[in-house]
């Protein structure tokens, strides 16, 4: 139980928490049973059966709805009599406004994606209410405390960003598995099933950016006569037999690398084995969901298929999406949820990895990489939420000396399996929580108005409702609320360059950056600059003037449940793992900036792949270990006095 | 792993943890069967995440009567006297807990676990154990030892601020990961007796003070002959009497047993601090799964920790780890 001085402050408080999830579950729990009183929840998320493993409050009768609400009904059962008021609702909307949350004594966050996590530390910062934040993968987890004047704020780290592809790594020389299942999730599921006004570099480019296929009718239209089963064998000869040829043609490409093996249906699969694809109608009832694995026969996700087997999958996927999800395609989007398109980008992932000699995965590996799944277990989530509430408690009690971040690891550090660490001071170069000018170095004549409203505002200042300034000319806002004339105006520039917008953007601009609703506001200092190196620099811009503090930090990178604060090492660990998302290949590539930021949307998780790694790397510099009190926790068995001196570790 | 595949259904449940452990450690914890032997929060708490965790078989043993103090750190049962009046703790715990996992079967044993024979401990893979007296802990660990299959045991104890636990896997050999590869690891764990035997002048440098501040606690309930939780800030006297003995009988200055930590440990009574037992719950529930799935290393053989200064601190107290 809380100590009496403890009670006092927990009952006083009034505490927000953001997120209901697995974090939250634990933490509204804890949080009821250490004597909280008034607490206030917010999750727009409904609850999954893939959540009943680890979100105990939670019941399979409970899928479909509102987590804030089943989470707060549940803990009432136990504390009947304590407030807690529950919000079906996304923390971005604007009634969580900086007046919102300026009732509450700390804010608790249990969140599962960065940029909820930079929205609320924004407002915390603007409301000045502590924060209190949290993150867990597998084993892995951490806590950290942000309050201001006093800490650094949650974005004073540099967050490590989504791993992005070079376009041709994806379309023609894919080395690792995860660039298969980009290309078949992105590219080619994106192609067959998705809107076909979207821009697609399916098709195999020369260097030179040509369309080499260039077909004269497209392969991938079905005539409304052609039979799904020929157009299956079609589209499956074009993409892994035909396209690679053509890919071979192009010898400058193979001189270092292994010459991909050109796949078609009848080398395959032996003729018997096309016809059991047709016979299997009666297999897909009208409840049942529709199933390749289903119909074929195959049934645990946990199997590797043979070649063989991921073309018959490939072809039954593509006839059943053909016969009975007739009125989905065309309008699909890639969803982890959907069955059938995971069996489909599972088997097409597969046969192109055997095309170019890459190994094999199984549709439960394949499914976890394409769609970004966290890692989750209850037990992490536990000690995470009774670590937050530990460092609440000291918060409320205005006891900010002793507050610490703490890692929870998977291979005890130092003896230690929890650790913590003295929180660090903020970063003076950070752009949210002092007011230092950025540098954007940026191609101002083929860059437009959108691209820096999209990558540079929305995606990496993470504001949702940018304004931005040309001195006092207002050359963009967001929002549904603005007069038809002004709508009007920006419309008509959002697709200019830079450079012809009327108040040309070029080399020495200063443009303002702001988001009223944040609190937020950044000068960027402009630079232009020609050329990107493509590899280095996919996205053909460079902000730079946040530069990550001198000081080695110690944290972990986490996701899903979790965080993304960078630890150097893991940084760099995190954009070599295997991360779904591809970059654009040049800066004037046409693709489409809505189609960018959802690729990076679906990849603010993310999960170091071998936690042992981040454990290994993890050399934390400012570990509380002896502290120059008398009671600290150093023993020392030896009454000679010197061996008696205490010995400083680092 | 041979054995039956894991039905559709766990495979969906479990997805986001078979991505953690794997589906060979989901299988091994379907068919595991664990004790918990007495009721506190912080072994309500690792209840909870051994059924999520979809274990096969959990046991529960304890039969007081619900007081304030159990509901204090309990999430399992409504404060409602009606629903709870004439019950015992493990019925109302079973009752809730079935309904967290259909899929696991969770159970009630009546009766005193230190008079059971030996053979009743042959049906479970773990016993976990609190709210009793040394002296109960040990008798159960040596049942445990004698099985001709491993029966591992977990002794937790919450108080106040601070938290323990105890570990014996008696003899223990597992696959350890390495960053070049795989190697048979073995682990040669003492028992209760053994391990709090050791001279304190020959335990590793630097433990940990809450081991000692425990053991003083314990020795104290033993000799009055109370359960934890029994004892009190009243009582800090009597304990400061035994901790000079003690110490003088080990050759251990005092200061290693500072007086703020046994009042931290004694203020709250027979009341636990949740977050303690949220966050020893939640370490006793890895430990338990790392050693009924072979995955992962094993802590050996104490775990402390500390609200005051934030760690989670690994002891080994044992003969082969004195230097
Ligand atoms: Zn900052």
């Amino acid at each position: 139980m809380a100590s009496g001085s403890q009670l006092e402050a927990i009952k006083g408080a009034k505490v927000l928490m953001v997120g209901a999830g697995g974090i939250g579950c634990e933490l509204l729990k804890t949080l009821a049973l250490s004597g909280f009183q008034d607490i206030h929840i917010i999750d727009m998320d409904t609850i999954e059966v893939s959540n009943l493993n680890r979100q105990f409050l939670f019941r399979q009768c409970h899928v479909g709805q509102s987590k804030a609400k089943v989470a707060r009904d549940a803990v009432l059962k136990f504390r009947p009599h304590i407030n807690i008021t529950p919000y079906h609702a996304n923390v971005k909307d604007p009634e969580f406004n900086v007046e919102f949350f300026k009732q509450f004594n700390v804010v608790l966050n249990g969140l599962d994606n960065l940029d909820a996590r930079r929205h609320v530390n924004r407002l915390c910062l603007a409301a000045e209410v502590p924060l209190v934040e949290s993150g867990t993968t597998g084993f892995l987890g951490q806590v950290t405390v942000h309050v201001k004047g006093k800490t650094e704020c949650y974005e004073c780290q540099p967050k490590p960003t989504p791993k992005t592809y070079p376009v041709c790594t994806i379309t023609s020389t894919p080395s690792k598995f995860v660039h298969c299942i980009v290309w078949a999730k992105d590219l080619l599921f994106a192609k067959l099933f998705g809107d076909k006004n979207q821009e697609n570099d399916l098709n195999v480019r020369s260097n030179d950016g040509t369309n080499l296929t260039a077909p004269t009718e497209d392969v991938f239209e079905r005539r409304t006569d052609e039979d799904p089963e020929q157009y299956a064998r079609k589209i499956y000869d074009h993409v892994f037999g035909y396209n690679i040829e053509i890919a071979l043609a192009n010898e400058e490409t193979w001189k270092n690398r292994n010459k991909p093996r050109p796949l078609y249906v009848r080398d395959v699969l032996p003729d018997n084995l096309i016809q059991q694809n047709g016979s299997l109608e009666n297999c897909v009832t009208e409840e049942s969901v529709v199933s390749s694995m289903l119909s074929l026969g195959l049934k645990n996700p946990q199997d590797i298929w043979s070649l063989s087997e991921n073309s018959r999958i490939f072809l039954e996927a593509l006839r059943l999406f053909i016969e009975k999800r007739q009125k989905d395609v065309g309008n699909l989007t890639f969803d982890k949820d959907d069955q059938l398109a995971v069996e489909f980008v599972t088997a097409a992932a597969n046969i192109r990895a055997s095309s170019f000699g890459i190994s094999l995965h199984s549709l439960f590996e394949a499914k976890g990489i394409a769609g970004n799944i966290v890692h989750a277990v209850a037990t992490t989530n536990a000690i995470i939420a009774g670590l937050i509430v530990i460092e609440a408690i000291k918060i409320l009690q205005g006891d900010f000396e002793n507050c610490r971040m703490t890692y929870c690891l998977e291979h005890p550090s130092r003896k230690m399996l929890l650790m913590p660490v003295q929180p660090f001071e903020a970063n003076k170069s950070c752009y949210v929580c002092s007011e230092t000018p950025l540098i954007l170095e940026i191609n101002t004549r083929t860059s437009k108005l959108r691209d820096f409203v999209e990558k540079i505002a929305k995606n990496k200042l993470g504001m949702n409702s940018p304004m931005i300034m040309h001195g006092s000319t207002l050359i963009f806002e967001a929002g549904d609320d603005l007069e038809e004339d002004v709508a009007a105006n920006y419309a008509l520039n959002i697709d200019k360059a830079l450079a012809e917008l009327p108040a040309p953007v070029t080399s020495g601009t200063v443009l303002t950056v702001e988001d009223l609703r944040q609190e937020l506001s950044c000068n960027i200092n402009i630079k232009h600059r020609e050329e990107f190196d493509e590899e280095k620099e996919p996205d053909g811009l460079v902000l730079v003037g946040w530069i990550a503090p001198t000081q080695k930090d110690t944290r972990l990178v986490s996701n899903g449940e979790s965080t993304s604060t960078a630890h150097p090492a893991v940084t760099e660990m995190v954009e070599n793992s295997d991360e779904v998302g591809i970059a654009p290949a040049k800066p004037g590539t046409k693709r489409k900036l809505s189609e960018m930021s959802e690729i990076t949307d679906n990849v603010h998780d993310i999960t170091p792949r071998s936690s042992r790694d981040v454990n290994d790397q993890v050399n934390p510099q400012e570990v509380e270990d002896d502290n120059d009190d008398v009671d600290d926790d150093i023993v020392i068995l030896d009454e000679n006095p010197e061996t008696r001196k205490k010995k400083r570790l680092q | 792993m041979d054995g039956e595949e894991l039905t559709e259904e766990e495979t969906a449940l479990y997805d986001r943890q078979i991505r953690v452990w794997g589906v060979d450690a989901q299988k091994r914890l379907s068919k595991a069967h664990i004790l918990v032997s007495g009721l506190n929060g912080t072994a309500v708490e690792f209840c909870k995440n051994m059924v999520l965790a979809g274990v096969g078989n959990l046991t529960l043993m304890d039969d007081r009567p619900v007081t304030e103090d159990v509901l204090q750190s309990n999430f399992l049962i409504p404060p409602d006297e009606a629903y709870y009046s004439g019950r015992s703790l493990d019925e109302l715990c079973c009752e809730s807990l079935k309904d967290f996992n259909p899929m696991v079967r969770v159970s009630i044993e009546k009766g005193d676990l230190s008079q059971f024979d030996g053979e009743f401990f042959d049906k479970f893979d773990a016993v976990v154990v609190s709210c009793c007296s040394l002296k109960i802990k040990k008798a159960i660990n040596e049942k445990c030892r004698r099985r001709p299959r491993r029966v591992a045991l977990y002794a937790i104890e919450c108080r106040g601020s601070c938290g323990e636990i105890f570990i014996d896997l008696q003899n223990y050999t597992y696959i350890q990961k390495k960053s070049d590869g795989t190697a048979e690891c073995q682990l040669k764990y003492p028992s209760l007796e053994e391990a709090i035997s050791i001279p304190w002048r020959d335990l590793p440098r630097k433990v940990s003070k809450v081991y000692f501040a425990m053991r003083v606690i314990e020795r104290f309930e033993l000799s009055e002959g109370r359960k934890p939780g029994e004892t009190s800030i009243s009582d800090l006297p009597l304990i400061l009497r035994l901790r000079k003995e003690l110490c003088d009988a080990q050759s251990l200055s005092e200061s290693h047993v500072p007086v703020s930590l046994l009042e931290r440990m004694l203020a709250a009574g027979g009341k636990e601090h949740p977050p303690v037992c949220a966050t020893l719950g939640g370490v006793l529930g890895q430990e338990v799964i790392k050693a009924i799935s072979g995955k992962g290393d094993p802590l050996k053989n104490f775990f402390f920790f500390d609200t005051a200064d934030g760690k989670g601190i690994i002891e080994d107290i044992s003969n082969s780890s004195t230097s």
